[in-house]
């Protein structure tokens, strides 16, 4: 299971210790690094602004489009105030209040995922985190304009589907994308956390991984030593993938576009799922 | 006790139900106690009160008992209870675990669907049962779920679901996550050409089915004194070092919040089902 091959040479729990790495590029990076005029939108309009979600408008290649993305820190501080990534409801809405208006506006949508789950705290519970990720998936599947997700770091649970049903789903090569954190498996399953690297091997994780099932559409590699050993070689190649997407999507028509998007998600779970 | 006198127990018991009925009964009714109040309850009073508590509590009910509760007698179809799970990950003991819940359950997974009548009006209905695998969703749930949607689309017809459910099934993992995207997005399209959608909350409901179709309805019913909530209530400790609040995440608490429609008591279920049935008849619709 963990064999190390010349093309696999990181186990998945190894791949997913680079995942967590405080110093691998973050959403604030990757804004930086691959849009100009960024702007930044705040707030959910209900309630309250929930950093641990980063969103707005910028140009890509000189054609704005809509960004949002879970926002973890490079330090403690930055960490504790965007709360490691984890959103409230009021994150989601946010996201979703972004979503509508990509639509309205006729932008691309480029989200990206970074997040161990949604935070499991009381407020959130009271104010719905249930209810807010399901607006998202739903809103999500209609959206008529072209939507992109790369998985940058660690996808984890509902938190991380939130933001990423899209057109296609790009993985880092070190990203991790799974039903919950190796933690809360092995917790589940097994009720004992420490068997997390056990886990780790188990869930078909990594970004190789997703791509087998059929659920990443391409898998952006990573310089020797992860994202953060060369964040520029990243966005270079990050830019071009996303690039490439964007023109194969936006030569479809809007009805296309949204047809294909359903059945992307119509298949996952059956044996139609072939290997792209 | 060892098996084999336990077996001799149970043959002595037969025969006596063979020479007295009732001494059978006399011998061994089986009870269960209540949660709530501690009441010993009788396993054929239970039943004639729908499983419910003289003191109001709601034990879980069985998906098929669930839908004699609700459909007319007549007409009662079973749909996709083909579908099965798919070992993804070629997950440790899945497979055998399957076989078991299958034999002691008497069900082929998680959620029964089914075509029926309330009141004479068609409907299609799904009913997750906590029984299999804790009614969690994976590939097959999914796959039955996303069915009932479109075929209550093809059909133009209402669609009712009631939840149970433990949220995602671990053992096939990110096939289980993305079951959400699916059935989020076929219910949308069902809701955009004008589709009606009942949910029905019951004990418990979490993880997954809250963050996707347990919260995507037009009407959104609950099964008193329901466990309803995204993360669950461990989970949720563990993160804030705290004990939580009496009636945290029950179906009342959900109702404050403003998450539900109505509570409604199992014995009001069919009558309230029906009237919404009633109130969303389109003109010139048939019946």
């Amino acid at each position: 299971m963990s064999g190390l091959t010349p093309e696999c040479p990181l186990t998945p729990s190894q791949r997913m210790a680079l995942a967590r790495r405080a110093d691998r590029p973050n959403v604030s990076d990757y804004v930086t690094g691959l849009f100009s005029d960024f702007f930044e939108q705040r707030g959910d309009r209900l309630d309250r602004e929930d950093p641990s979600i980063l969103g707005g408008v910028a140009l890509f290649h000189g054609r704005p489009v809509t960004v949002i993305g879970h926002r973890k820190g490079h330090d403690l501080g930055e960490s504790i105030r965007c709360n490691f990534g984890m959103p409230g409801p009021q994150g989601y809405r946010k996201a979703l209040r972004l979503m509508e208006q990509a639509e309205k506006f006729g932008r691309p949508l480029i989200t990206f995922i970074d997040t161990p789950g949604a935070y499991p705290g009381l407020e959130a519970e009271a104010q719905g985190q249930g209810a807010a990720i399901a607006a998202n998936l739903a809103v999500m599947s209609r959206l008529t304009v072209p939507t992109l997700t790369v998985v940058t770091g660690e996808g984890g649970s509902g938190g991380a589907l939130a933001l990423g049903v899209s057109d296609r789903i790009l993985m880092l090569e070190n990203a991790t994308y799974a039903v919950l954190s190796p933690e809360g498996f092995a917790t589940i399953l097994w009720k004992d956390s420490s068997r997390a690297e056990e886990a780790c091997s188990l869930m078909r994780l990594t970004a190789h991984d997703l791509a087998d099932l059929g659920i990443a559409d391409e898998v952006v590699p990573e310089p020797i030593g992860g994202a953060q050993a060369n964040p520029t070689a990243i966005f270079l190649a990050l830019d071009d993938a996303l690039q490439r997407h964007l023109l194969q999507l936006g030569q479809l028509s809007t009805r296309t576009l949204v047809a294909q998007r359903y059945r992307k998600y119509r298949t996952v779970g059956t044996t139609q799922r072939r290997k792209t | 006790m060892d098996l084999f006198s336990r077996r001799r127990q149970e043959l002595l018991k037969l025969k006596s139900l063979r020479r007295d009925p009732k001494a059978y009964v006399r011998v061994e009714e089986e009870t269960r106690t209540c949660p709530r109040c501690g009441e010993e309850l009788t396993l054929s009073a239970l039943e004639k009160g729908l499983q419910v508590c003289p003191c109001g509590y709601h034990f879980p009910l069985d998906a098929r008992r669930r839908l004699q509760l609700i459909l007319d007698e007549d007409g009662v179809h079973e749909l996709y209870d083909g579908i099965a799970a798919i070992d993804w990950l070629d997950f440790p003991g899945y497979r055998d675990k399957l076989k078991v819940a299958r034999q002691r359950t008497g069900l082929t997974e998680a959620v029964v669907v089914a075509t029926g009548r309330i009141d004479g009006r068609r409907v299609v209905v799904a009913v997750m049962d906590s029984r299999f695998f804790m009614g969690s969703m994976g590939s097959a749930v999914g796959e039955r779920i996303t069915r009932a949607v479109e075929y209550a689309h093809r059909r133009r017809l209402p669609l009712v679901i009631f939840t149970a459910s433990g949220g995602a099934r671990m053992q096939e993992g990110i096939v289980s996550l993305m079951q959400m995207a699916k059935v989020s997005a076929a219910l949308e399209r069902f809701s955009r050409a004008g589709g009606l959608y009942i949910v029905c909350l019951t004990h418990p409901t979490t993880g997954g089915v809250t963050a996707s179709f347990a919260m995507l309805a037009d009407i959104t019913l609950a099964e008193p004194g329901a466990l309803i909530g995204f993360a669950g209530p461990r989970v949720i400790e563990q993160t804030i070092h705290q004990t939580l609040p009496e009636g945290f995440q029950r179906s009342e608490f959900l109702e404050e919040h403003g998450f539900i429609d109505r509570i409604v008591q199992r014995q009001e279920l069919r009558a309230t089902l029906s009237q919404l049935l009633r109130l969303h008849v389109r003109k010139g619709a048939a019946l």
